[in-house]
């Protein structure tokens, strides 16, 4: 039984010996580190791990971490990554990718693996530009946004990455402003405890092609206030004051204040990411004010690997061939003498 | 009912080596089923065979039309069968249309059997045909039967209760139990078919054998019989035998490398035609814990392969043409990373979506350079529907023994045709030493490279000790970490070719058939072996001084290459395109000259075509 017994590791134990290259003041640098840091935590083995990712400045990131890693092609991590997972359910398998390596040329294969519910960790970069092409418009990107291949304002309506994965059925997603560490560090450790494919998106600042895209959430004096950060089973409470709460009127979500117009903390909802309907969900991710952050959903159900391996486990007791042999020479055989 | 048409006198019964029959009608008559069970029942009696359906890209084609034909042609022969053959002894025509796209590969003078009731006006008139041509003394050079075959299947079903539909169905059963008569084949094996089939359904089994045996006693009421038959079992090795079809021996092949590499088999593919019956192959082999993965798309299909090599499988990934164009990228990927997959490309008419259903040679040149950057992979390609299999467990082997994806090219043709395959155990397949390294395992480093064949080790996720990273920049060719180093890239570049190059040390030697030396040489590649076979084993007979190489190797050749084209006055490069192969001989042996033969109408080549422009050239 040694094998399974995992040994103490330090976040030195997941730092390889590349040269970190990405821009000074890089939100990345927060999301390497945090990580780094929630790996020794997980009781998984150093070589149990496996990076994966596509094209950009997030693709990078499995070069940075001393696991195994694939850095791939543009849009294909969720592919690649499925492949190493059906492969060998045993690994503790992760993506790095960006809004767009996922949401643009990868869509197609970002929504077939939340789909599939696959065991794949993918933490989402969101900057709402592209960097590493040096500053065109994202399919995050605003309307209006001034980019290099939008000099008079963006035109492309923009998705939002979380309402894509509900609408494709995701069973875990959570979201959480780049310069978060020690909330960044405990939601990538959920995330690995999650049997399905989790998706963490990253409100990440480009310090270069897209500065301050999120502080009217993230900046350390509004947050408070802006974001509501989820937790399961609390009230939705928010605010320096903690006096801001949730309601829900008809449809809609409302902002109220506790104490006034006669509410309290009772008429405030109460955060229930593990349930099956995904509608409240939905209403969180689309919320403006304030922005939702932490896991919003989070619903446990059967993986794809489970699911391949009881079938496999089913066919394999009522079949009568083990070995190739058994195949090749059973049926419609004759013999030419 | 039957209406000897033909003016040839000789009605005379003609014991031949071979025949080939043709069962045609529209796309839902159930031709290729019917094919298929003439061609087991045959082979079971010991003849050797070979086969070629041939139908439209429509499931269901509207009925009667010109294009909707759907056709199963099948050679038997109580002598070496190398081709389906090109002109038919017996005709097996369910409709006009089919009689009418048929008629021209009927030998002057042999039989054709109609259904009388389906040459109605109207499916005259979708046909094409001005007046019936079993009236209009259009087909006097032919033995034409005439069967009312629909009408005699519902008088024979009458009291089974069977709705219209299913027992109209059913008359396909009616020419064949006719043409078993006329052969000489048993019935049994069909009629087990059915039973099988239709274990749950004993109804539609009963009607299928109250049919069959109908056209059976019909046959022989009338004594039916053919102008030529081949009687003969034929002198084949001994050894257990099965038909397979290209598709499912390229999966069989597959299966085999797995459990002779003591690996698990993974297979990422998205449908497209003719190779999803490879797919289908192997979706239904979980008990040899196969994980077969019906991806979103092209691109998945093969990244996912990447991922599932990266993590220790033999992992493979199936197309065609189109599909092969959008692998292109991870094909580079998995070259750059050196990480063994196979791509299995089952060629089809191109370019773009082309003819789906037929047979073409064309992606030769994608296959070899449809990457960018320098990005040389191991092509090979299978030669008959049988060695599929062999060319399967040997890409596997490739890839494995040199840590590069191997790209495997069969067709349509051989894909979907079929032949007596004589079953090999997986004791007589040739070892498979991969790569992998254990966490014991000294100098593992996953970037060092075997001298001789340059190929880097492969450490799989869960070996402690060997943690590295792969990815599609340029690596240092010691650490593996990323590298813009200019030196270094060129060496890279070199390392990734040669380790190519070497394959050349691990693969059998090029050799010709007949001739070893001589007037010409008949080089073919790939799907059409059978062709060139049968044409040159033709000449041969005849005295001609020719010789036939066929390759199965083609990136790189086998190292005597050079010195086979040296024995030879002239070579003639024969191909299902417009002279691929021939390009990229001429860039390899420069100061040889070679004559072309090609073809591009979605078909494989004719014998008879094949012998004119051979003999030809030989005057």
């Amino acid at each position: 039984m040694e094998d399974t017994i995992v040994k103490k590791y330090t976040f030195k134990d997941f730092a390889s010996d590349q040269e970190v290259r990405w821009c000074p003041g890089c939100d990345d640098y927060v999301i390497l580190r945090s990580m780094q840091k929630a790996l020794p935590e997980m009781g998984v083995k150093k070589e149990d791990v496996v990076f994966i990712s596509g094209i950009g400045c997030s693709s990078r990131f499995p070069y940075y971490i001393d696991s195994y890693g694939i850095h791939g092609i543009h849009g294909r991590a969720a592919a690649i990554a499925s492949g190493v997972k059906l492969a060998n359910p045993k690994l503790s398998v992760w993506m790095a990718t960006g809004d767009g390596d996922s949401l643009a040329i990868g869509g197609n294969h970002f929504i077939h693996v939340l789909r599939r519910n696959i065991d794949i960790n993918i933490v989402l970069f969101n900057n709402e530009i592209y960097g590493l092409t040096k500053g065109q418009f994202s399919p995050t990107s605003l309307i209006g946004q001034k980019t290099k291949s939008s000099p008079y304002g963006n035109t492309q309506p923009p998705f939002q990455p979380g309402e894509l994965a509900i609408g494709a059925n995701a069973r875990f997603f959570a979201r959480l402003g780049g310069n978060r560490p020690k909330q960044m560090t405990e939601l990538f450790i959920e995330a690995q405890k999650f049997e399905g494919t989790s998706l963490i998106e990253i409100l990440q600042n480009c310090v270069i092609f897209n500065e301050g895209c999120f502080t009217k959430y993230t900046d350390k004096d509004v947050r408070e206030d802006q974001q509501l950060f989820l937790e399961h089973g609390k009230p939705m409470i928010f605010g320096g004051n903690r006096d801001k709460g949730i309601v829900l009127n008809g449809l809609k979500l409302e902002v109220v204040t506790i104490g006034e117009n006669g509410v309290t903390e009772d008429d405030i909802l109460v955060h229930d990411a593990k349930c099956e309907d995904n509608i409240l969900h939905h209403m969180l991710v689309k919320m403006e004010y304030p922005l939702a952050t932490g896991i919003i959903r989070s619903y446990e159900d059967d993986t794809l690997e489970k699911r391949e391996k009881m079938l496999t486990e089913e066919v394999k007791k009522n079949s009568k061939f083990s070995k190739v042999d058994d195949l090749f020479f059973s049926g419609e055989t004759y013999e030419v003498s | 009912m039957i209406t000897d048409k033909s003016k040839s006198t000789s009605k005379g019964v003609e014991q031949v080596n071979a025949v080939v029959i043709r069962f045609v009608g529209d796309s839902g008559d159930g031709m290729q089923l019917t094919g298929t069970q003439f061609t087991d029942t045959s082979a079971m009696f010991g003849n050797d065979v070979a086969t070629f359906p041939n139908y439209p890209s429509e499931i269901r084609a509207p009925q009667g039309s010109l294009y909707g034909v759907s056709g199963f042609q099948v050679n038997i022969g109580s002598i070496e069968i190398s081709t389906p053959g090109d002109d038919l002894d017996l005709l097996v025509a369910m409709n006009p249309a089919g009689l009418k796209t048929n008629l021209s590969a009927v030998k002057a003078g042999h039989t054709i059997i109609v259904d009388t009731d389906s040459f109605t006006k109207k499916n005259l008139q979708k046909a094409e045909y001005e007046s019936n041509p079993l009236e209009d003394g259009s087909l006097d050079n032919y033995r034409v039967i005439e069967v009312a075959m629909t009408s005699l299947t519902k008088e024979s079903l009458k009291d089974l209760g069977l709705d219209n539909k299913s027992i109209v169905r059913s008359k396909n059963m009616f020419a064949l139990g006719m043409v078993y008569w006329i052969y000489g084949r048993d019935m049994n094996h069909t009629l087990d078919f059915f039973k099988n089939k239709f274990k749950f359904k004993p109804i539609i089994a009963e009607a299928n054998s109250k049919v069959i045996k109908a056209g059976y006693y019909y046959a022989e009421t009338l004594e039916l019989i053919p102008n030529s038959y081949a009687i003969a079992p034929s002198t084949m090795p001994k050894g257990t035998y099965r038909i397979v079809n290209g598709n499912t021996a390229t999966a069989w092949g597959f299966l085999a490398a797995a459990e002779k590499s003591g690996l698990e088999l993974y297979l990422g593919s998205y449908p497209i035609t003719p190779a999803t019956d490879i797919l289908h192959e192997l979706v239904k082999h979980k008990h040899f814990g196969v994980k077969a993965f019906q991806a979103e798309d092209e691109i998945a299909g093969v990244t996912s392969t990447i991922g599932a090599a990266f993590a220790g499988d033999l992992a493979i990934t199936t197309t065609s043409g189109p599909g092969l164009a959008l692998k292109g990228e991870a094909i580079g990927l998995a070259m750059m990373t050196e990480l063994p997959i196979v791509i299995v490309n089952v060629q089809r008419g191109g370019p773009s979506t082309g003819l789906p259903t037929k047979t073409e040679q064309s992606d030769l040149l994608q296959a070899m350079y449809g990457r960018n950057g320098e990005s040389p992979v191991i092509v090979i390609a299978a030669s008959t529907p049988a060695n599929c299999f062999d060319f399967a467990f040997e890409a596997s082997r490739l890839a494995l023994e040199h840590m590069t994806p191997v790209i495997l090219l069969t067709d349509g043709y051989i894909a979907n045709g079929s032949e007596p395959w004589k079953i090999k155990s997986i004791k007589d397949m040739p070892l498979i030493k991969t790569k992998i390294v254990d966490k014991d395992s000294e100098n593992g480093d996953p970037f060092n490279r075997d001298n001789e064949t340059l190929a880097r080790h492969w450490a799989i996720p869960g070996t402690p000790g060997f943690e590295h990273r792969v990815g599609g920049l340029e690596k240092d060719q010691i650490t593996g970490g990323v590298s813009n180093d200019p030196e270094n890239h060129e060496q890279m570049v070199n390392i990734r070719a040669e380790k190519v190059n070497r394959v050349k040390n691990n693969i059998p030697k090029l050799a010709p058939e007949f001739e070893q030396e001589g007037d010409l040489l008949v080089v073919g590649w790939g799907g059409t072996y059978g062709s060139l076979h049968s044409a040159v084993s033709g000449l041969n007979d005849e005295g001609y001084k020719i010789g036939h190489a066929h390759f199965n190797y083609i990136n790189p050749m086998p190292k005597n290459t050079a010195d086979v084209f040296s024995k030879y006055k002239k070579i003639i490069v024969c191909e299902l395109n417009k002279g691929q192969f021939a390009h990229i001989l001429r860039s390899q042996y420069n100061n040889i000259e070679f004559l072309q033969y090609n073809k591009v109408m979605g078909l494989p080549f004719s014998v008879t075509d094949l012998l004119a422009k051979f003999k030809n050239i030989l005057k």
